[in-house]
């Protein structure tokens, strides 16, 4: 199968035009017939969800949480990119563009990278528009602060809840269209499989978690936008029910995943305590703005942050990135931590921190500017540690976060599964290998709003013609029978260890192998690895409860299963890309100083991974620059 | 670190329920409360018992998915906080800790644990919204706000939806989590025209699903994780008479 992205004609800024003057459309008294299934509930799904609704088509949405307000997408901080340049300090949606492109060290497509900054600034528009109190200026225009990877301000907010937001207007536009009578949400219901029918995606199969009965749903076309998968490492900055079991469903029926292996590691998370630990906390990256990070020049100095002089200190981002010091891109940040916790300047109980430091800032902006910049966080961080950062510096670590990787999507958001988009998170398309801070809820909310009802008439317009699909045709029968024996398999293995112990066994191997730093010999056998505690796990796997009742730990047991499973998948991918890129850091492939070395000669492509059989097969959609020329990504 | 944790059991909705001991060792102060639980949990697989049934998603205090009720407190012992953000730290060696699900009418146990607060959606569904279409929005910046009213949107727009406030309220009112929408939307000229209706439905709905009125004890603020003021209860009832004038 060769990969076709579907990119339009014309010039980078007349593709999206292009597209859209040349798509097929759908008159408003047959949208009506037509029915659309989005799973998830976040900015993507729920923005995908409401639009749908609002053009006409019938639409039905799945979470697993109680409510849609819950999706993770609530938990993002910072704020989201536009390119608005409403601060006159010379942005443009080319500029935007070319940051992001760079950000992601040359591993995404150009036309789509465009395309999110050429929508950022209405997206903007629309958020204001629903009420979203984004933080104002005293004259009552809208005000910006900078962010990781670029120098100029172009990221709105809403104090520290930036995320909380825009997916609480994501959910009010969602609940106008349930009361409205076009969307029907389904909560507390989580996707297990996907029907397909002469290979074009047809329903789902989903079990209530209420009463674990397993249903099934039937539509036109099947939108997943269900999220990262960063839980795979267990502990992450992911709320704890985000899973990969979606996608790796619609994988395994035939959806290409690429990229799999580029995940980010987000630089300011707070530590590893114990054992224990089920999340590690992230603290937002706009902390970056006015902390300084350090260690101590001595190794294992034993004195308490305050009482180490200016002279012994280590302010390792502003000594070796001059120009964007404390905010250099994430995945720099993170390997420059682990740089130094690895040559022993680590600080805290468990020497695995490193410090951000307030006090010159303090000094600087007094304490009152700091609290209104940031008092949310410095309160969180205080509940959390029961640390007060105004008087000792935070300890921060970094921590698994975001998945550029996910389901290969062309530009449309399709996959290779006719029917079958991937939105938000869980698709690979516009981060390349490392994605910029606030591009994330910028990236869900545009393919949910903007994007993916603008492509999908193109699809469903050619299903006008066909009979609907009944979910009585026997590939549902045959999806539903399948899931069904695989839950029975696990209740009936009664072994001796719990899900959560082997969760910990793969979190240990991916952090150690496939996190911020890989090489040959370690991810071979970290595959290795993985193959025994995927044997282990269906030998002795312990799951008490039935299947028909509300089982969480039966949950937790089946999105492991599958997380096992895409962990092969990562480190495979890790180990076929003889180079280094954004986060992807393989050590074999590194300059004197330590800095990534890209081979565009052989890996300008992305990886698509096809499902076969339990093994994987590659496939390389190579990537075309036609409108800048990749670089030697700096930020010295 | 050892505690006794007391906890209520119920298989579903309509079973009777009772209060079960369980002692938890191996804990140490830097666990979350959560993750007491999840160890007590670990260990009842290996005893081949059923797993309690609690919620929870995020794990940093900004979901609203977890909510129990911990020494007669909700979200226990401090003020301002989330079930997540609480830490052993805040127990003694030795303590007997009992925990049981929001209590409401308008809540009713799902299982152990677990309650349903659908009828907050309910509630959201009767007009917490602007009836604009996606791609209908006028440049952002021409619509200015002070910075004096969008912070006042804000501070209301920051509720999280757990439901301490009702839960912790001896009427079971949900006029905090209500008044806080409806305030954040009608305070911004985006929510003006339809400012009427949405005080009207809100709170129509938030009687029909069997919340209590709220007598203004200021119980909700004091547990409510994100400090959302009483005020907005007052303000919510003045917002109501206009729309019923206007009406």
């Amino acid at each position: 199968m060769v990969l076709n992205a579907k990119i339009p004609e014309g010039k980078l800024e007349e593709k999206w035009r292009n597209y859209q003057i040349s798509s097929q459309l759908i008159n408003p008294a047959n949208k009506k017939k037509l029915k659309v299934i989005v799973v998830g509930s976040g900015l993507a799904g729920a923005g995908a969800a409401a639009t749908l609704g609002e053009l006409g088509y019938e639409v039905q949405c799945f979470c697993y949480q109680d409510s849609a307000r819950r999706a993770h997408s609530v938990a993002a901080q910072g704020g989201v990119n536009a390119a608005k340049n409403y601060q006159h300090d010379g942005d443009s949606v080319w500029r935007m563009y070319y940051d992001t492109i760079k950000g992601g060290d040359f591993r995404s497509r150009e036309a789509n990278v465009y395309r999110l900054a050429e929508l950022s600034a209405p997206l903007i528009d629309h958020f204001t528009q629903q009420g979203v109190p984004f933080a104002r200026e005293y004259g009552g225009v809208l005000v910006n602060r900078s962010f990781g990877g670029v120098q100029v301000e172009r990221t709105f907010y809403a104090r520290g809840q930036t995320g909380q937001q825009l997916l609480l207007a994501a959910y009010s536009q969602l609940s106008k269209m349930v009361r409205a009578g076009k969307v029907e949400m389904f909560t507390r219901h989580e996707m297990l499989d996907l029907v397909t029918v002469e290979g074009k995606a047809r329903g789902i199969i989903a079990r209530d978690l209420v009463n674990g009965e397993l249903k099934r749903f039937a539509a036109d076309a099947v939108v997943l936008a269900t999220g990262g998968y960063s839980r795979v490492f267990r502990l992450s900055t992911l709320a704890i029910g985000c899973n990969g079991s979606a996608i790796w469903k619609a994988h395994k029926r035939g959806a290409f995943f690429a990229a799999p292996s580029f995940t980010q590691i987000h630089p300011t998370a707070l530590p590893q305590s114990s054992e224990a630990q089920s999340k590690l906390t992230l603290m937002s990256e706009s902390l970056r703005n006015d902390g300084r990070i350090w260690v101590p020049s001595n190794k294992d100095d034993k004195r308490s942050a305050n009482d180490i002089p200016e002279a012994e200190r280590d302010y390792y981002l502003e000594r070796r990135y001059p120009s964007f010091g404390n905010l250099a891109p994430r995945d720099i940040s993170s390997r420059a931590a682990k740089e130094r916790i690895d040559a022993g300047h680590g600080v805290g109980r468990l020497k695995n921190a490193v410090y951000l430091d307030f006090s010159h800032a303090i000094q600087r902006l007094g304490l009152e500017t700091i609290r209104d910049r940031y008092g949310n966080l410095f309160k969180m961080y205080k509940k959390i540690t029961g640390i007060d950062a105004y008087k000792e510096p935070m300890q921060i670590s970094p921590a698994a976060h975001f998945s550029m990787g996910g389901l290969w999507v062309d530009y449309e958001l399709m996959t290779t599964i006719p029917g079958l988009y991937a939105i938000g998170e869980c698709n690979f398309s516009d981060h390349g290998a490392n994605r910029l801070g606030a591009n994330s809820l910028l990236q869900a909310s545009v393919d949910g709003y903007f994007i993916l009802p603008n492509t999908i008439n193109n699809y469903l317009s050619s299903l006008l013609k066909e009979e609907p699909v009944s979910t009585d045709h026997h590939s549902f029968s045959q999806a539903e029978k399948e899931i069904s024996e695989h839950i029975q398999k696990i209740l009936s293995i009664n072994g001796t260890q719990t899900a959560d112990h082997f969760h910990r066994q793969l979190g240990r191997v991916m952090w150690q192998e496939c996190a911020m730093s890989r090489n040959k010999s370690g991810l071979e056998k970290a595959i290795k690895d993985i193959e025994e505690i995927k044997t282990d796990f269906w030998k002795d796997v312990k799951v008490t409860g039935g299947s028909l009742e509300l089982n969480t730990e039966l949950e937790k047991a089946l999105r492991l299963a599958d997380f096992i499973e895409l962990a092969l998948l990562m480190c495979t991918d890790a180990l076929n890309r003889d180079e280094s890129c954004g986060a992807h850091f393989r050590e074999e492939y590194q300059t004197k100083d330590g800095e990534a070395v890209r081979v565009d000669e052989d890996y300008s492509f992305v990886s698509a991974w096809e499902y076969a059989n339990g093994d994987f097969k590659l496939h390389k959609e190579e990537l075309q620059f036609e409108f800048i020329k990749p670089t030697v990504r700096s930020y010295k | 670190m050892k505690v006794t944790l007391r906890i209520w059991r119920q298989e579903g909705p309509i079973d009777k329920g009772e209060l079960k001991e369980y002692l938890v060792d191996d804990l140490t102060e830097d666990m979350s409360f959560l993750e007491a639980l999840d160890h007590l949990n670990e260990q009842l697989v290996l005893k081949n018992e059923k797993v309690i049934a609690y919620e929870y998603d995020c794990r940093e205090g900004i979901c609203g998915q977890c909510g129990l009720f911990i020494n007669g407190r909700a979200h226990g012992p401090h003020d301002h906080m989330t079930t997540c953000q609480l830490h052993m730290r805040s127990f003694a060696d030795g303590d007997t800790i009992t925990v049981e699900p929001w209590r409401a009418k308008a809540f009713p146990i799902v299982k152990d644990l677990i309650v349903d607060r659908s009828a907050f959606d309910r509630i959201i569904g009767q007009g917490a919204y602007i009836s604009a279409k996606t791609g209908t929005a006028p440049e952002a910046n021409s619509i200015l706000i002070s910075k004096e009213v969008s912070d006042k949107a804000m501070d209301a727009a920051a509720c999280i939806g757990c439901g301490a406030c009702v839960a912790t309220c001896k009427n079971a009112s949900a006029a905090l989590f209500t008044s806080a929408k409806i305030n954040h939307l009608n305070s911004l000229p985006q929510g003006k025209p339809e400012s009427h209706h949405r005080a009207l439905d809100m709170t129509k709905q938030m009687e029909k699903e069997g919340f209590g009125h709220c007598t203004f004890t200021g119980a909700c603020e004091v547990e409510c994780p994100e400090g959302i003021s009483i005020t907005n209860i007052a303000e919510m009832n003045a917002r109501l008479i206009r729309a019923k004038v206007m009406n």
